[in-house]
């Protein structure tokens, strides 16, 4: 009985004032949380344990203790509340779970294995849910194209428009569209099932294998770099496009990029670039540092080893969702 | 203390009148055998209805009764109002709702101090909450 055990700690404080006893005490309202008593109970608790003790309290404190009670009342209305709220949360909790799971599943997408091409991947969600994607396809010559996208905002909202994007990407056919053709289309999409105010910057390329070319479009995305193994050094690949959504007909300038052995296109999106050390955003310069440090792994490890560092750098807590995705020319 | 009739009301107008209601409810359950903390739960039920009335609804009444079915005791008590009626009961119901905007217990603390709890409300007609809690 809990009034039992308390009356019994009280006497024992009340005649030692000893520390062990206000342990005790300390053990007793763990596991009377744990077992969801509320204040006033507790309350209720010890002005029996005291009337038990001292039969003859005097009228004065008796009356006090009840208006106590009476001040707990919505205390423990409050911590019944809390529970029930707590719960919810957790139940919220899980059932995203469920739905970033299927969010993965529905978003899959396989690295294509082709023969001259080393490609590394990754995606990683700042909460649950992703509002990045990215999406390779494969065709019968092994020319590969490549698209990732980046919802403007995070979270839930962002990662149902996603899936909108993987779709509609589906439904084109798989032979050669062009990127700028491909980012038109996808265009159409977003503004004419999107509410106004989303917005989505998206990347498309497709790599020509026997020509060793990329041809690219951007719809305001975070410009890609290009890495010329030759010179050691990096260049942006402009590319000016106004992102998905905002207006109905559009077209996209088209852009190509040619590759030499060793050389590499490294496609991101501002997860990555936004990156904060603190208050500051981390410089372009020091993602390509980074990215320089591990040049000798292949592309798969590189896109690993940067996303731990950078992981690292923002103490394990990403603001927003960080892809990046690398793609190098072999022998 | 007076004997107290198997039922009675107590009309609400004034904020006075929330602490007539909440005297007659405690001295009920007192009758009834209540203990102290579910004393002051019912009284702090009551409250909650009778401020309801007092501030959306102008006036009303809270009328109270005494359960007896043989088995057990315990008390019942209806508060009714011609006001303008809750447009979404549901969610008046849902926890946080009222009690963010720092009004009280709300319905669902309400609905927490007793054990039976229902609630009828129509738009531009009124409402009526009628709770209960039983002697354990």
């Amino acid at each position: 009985m809990a009034l039992e055990k308390y009356k019994n700690l009280l006497k024992q404080y009340l005649e030692t004032e000893d520390e062990a006893a206000l342990y005790r005490a300390d053990q007793f309202s763990k596991k009377s949380l744990m077992d969801d008593i509320s204040p006033d109970e507790i309350l209720q608790i010890h002005i029996d344990a005291m009337l038990d003790l001292y039969p003859d309290l005097s009228k004065d404190m008796r009356l006090s203790l009840d208006f106590l009670l009476e001040t707990m009342i919505s205390y423990g209305i409050a911590h019944q509340e809390f529970r029930v709220l707590r719960e919810k949360q957790l139940e919220l909790k899980s059932e995203i779970e469920v739905a970033a799971n299927m969010q993965s599943t529905l978003l899959n997408t396989n690295i294509p294995e082709v023969e001259g091409l080393d490609i590394g991947a990754i995606s990683i969600a700042a909460n649950q849910m992703s509002g990045d994607y990215y999406h390779f396809i494969k065709d019968q010559e092994d020319n590969v194209g490549i698209g990732v996208a980046d919802v403007i905002g995070k979270g839930i909202p962002a990662a149902l428009c996603m899936s909108m994007i993987k779709y509609a990407l589906d439904s084109f056919p798989a032979n050669r569209l062009n990127p700028k053709t491909i980012l038109r289309l996808l265009n159409r999409v977003v503004e004419r099932n999107v509410e106004p105010g989303m917005f989505i910057t998206m990347f498309y390329g497709f790599y020509n294998k026997n020509e060793n070319c990329l041809q690219y479009a951007s719809a305001g995305h975070e410009p890609g770099l290009f890495y010329n193994a030759k010179t050691d050094s990096f260049e942006t690949l402009e590319a000016k496009g106004i992102v998905l959504g905002v207006e109905d007909s559009i077209s996209y300038n088209q852009f190509t990029k040619c590759l030499s052995v060793g050389d590499m296109i490294i496609l991101l999106t501002d997860g990555v670039t936004e990156c904060r050390k603190g208050d500051q955003f981390i410089e372009t310069d020091e993602i390509l540092q980074v990215i320089k440090e591990y040049l000798h792994l292949p592309a798969q490890d590189i896109v690993e080893n940067v996303y731990r560092h950078f992981e690292r750098v923002q103490d394990f807590d990403l603001r927003d969702d960080f892809t990046l995705i690398i793609l190098r020319r072999k022998e | 203390m007076m004997d107290i009739q198997f039922q009675s009301f107590i009309p609400i107008k004034k904020e006075w009148d929330i602490v007539a209601a909440r005297q007659q409810g405690r001295d009920m359950s007192k009758q009834i055998g209540f203990g102290s903390v579910d004393q002051a739960r019912i009284a702090t039920a009551i409250s909650e209805l009778a401020r309801n009335i007092y501030l959306y609804a102008e006036q009303g009444k809270i009328c109270f009764e005494i359960l007896d079915d043989m088995e057990h005791k315990g008390i019942k008590i209806i508060a009714k109002d011609d006001g303008p009626g809750i447009p979404d009961v549901g969610k008046v119901m849902e926890d946080g709702y009222t009690t963010s905007g720092g009004l009280g217990a709300g319905l669902p603390g309400i609905k927490r101090l007793m054990d039976y709890f229902d609630i009828v409300s129509e738009e531009g007609k009124g409402t009526e909450v009628t709770v209960q809690k039983w002697l354990r």
